[in-house]
C-alpha cells in the first residue's frame, strides 16, 4: 500500500453488506471536506457498493487494496 | 446527487423477517445512492410494524427450506428495522400504512411504530411512485 495520511480507520469487517458502506457514509458525513476514510471489509458487496457510491456522492476512490479475506478501501471526502 | 433522482417504491405485503430484510437492504441501497424511497405496508407487512412488534420472530417465507431457515436465522447482518432507520437517515424515506389494510387489521395511528410515517390510499402511494418503478415484495 502506498503511504497515504489515513485519518480515519473503519474496521467494518464481518459486517454484512450494506454494512460497511453505511458506516463509511455516516463517518463522511461527519468528517471534514479533504479528509481520508479507510474502509477495511470483508463483504464481497462492498468492491461494487463503494465504488459506486462514491462516484454518486462525487467523492474521491483514492486506492482499492485487496488483502486476503478482506479488501482496503482508502476515499477521500471531497465536497 | 444535485439531480431529483426517480423514485423507487416498494410494496411491502409480506411479513415474513427474510422478505422485510430483503426489501429494508434494498431501501436503504436506494437511499444511499440518492434515491426517494417510498414503502407502503399491506396486509402482513403491515403487521409487521405494529408499536412494540418489530422485534419479534415474524418467521421465515415459506420457501425457506428446513435447511435453508437456520442459516438465514444464524446469518449476522442487522435487524430489517435498523435497516430502515439508516435508509431514513441517508435518504428520502417515506413509509406508509396502506389503508384498507389498516381497516382489515382495525388498526390506529397510535398501533404503529414511529418509523411508520402516515397513513395514505392507494391512489396516493401510486401518485407518489410516479415515473419510478414499483416492486412488490
Amino acid at each position: 500500500m502506498s503511504t497515504i495520511q489515513v485519518d480515519k480507520t473503519i474496521d467494518a469487517r464481518g459486517m454484512a453488506c450494506p454494512g460497511p458502506l453505511m458506516n463509511l457514509i455516516g463517518a463522511i458525513r461527519q468528517g471534514q471536506v479533504g479528509q481520508v476514510f479507510e474502509v477495511l471489509s470483508s463483504d464481497e458487496g462492498s468492491k461494487t457498493d463503494i465504488p459506486a457510491w462514491v462516484a454518486k456522492a462525487k467523492h474521491e476512490l483514492v486506492e482499492f487494496v485487496q488483502d486476503s479475506g478482506y479488501a482496503h478501501f482508502i476515499v477521500r471526502k471531497a465536497r | 446527487m444535485e439531480e431529483q433522482e426517480r423514485p423507487l417504491s416498494l410494496v411491502l405485503f409480506s411479513g415474513t423477517d427474510d422478505k422485510l430484510t430483503a426489501a429494508s437492504v434494498l431501501a436503504v441501497g436506494a437511499a444511499a445512492m440518492g434515491r426517494p424511497v417510498n414503502i407502503f405496508l399491506q396486509y402482513y407487512a403491515l403487521d409487521a410494524f405494529r408499536a412494540g412488534r418489530l422485534h419479534e420472530d415474524h418467521k421465515l417465507s415459506p420457501e425457506a427450506t428446513g435447511e435453508q431457515a437456520p442459516i438465514v436465522r444464524a446469518h449476522p447482518g442487522q435487524h430489517w428495522s435498523d435497516l430502515l432507520h439508516q435508509a431514513k437517515d441517508v435518504g428520502e424515506v417515506d413509509i406508509q400504512a396502506c389503508a384498507l389494510s389498516m381497516d382489515m387489521f382495525h388498526l390506529k395511528r397510535e398501533d404503529l411504530d414511529g418509523l411508520v410515517d402516515g397513513i395514505e390510499g392507494v391512489a396516493a402511494f401510486i401518485a407518489s411512485a410516479a415515473e419510478g418503478q414499483v416492486v412488490f415484495i
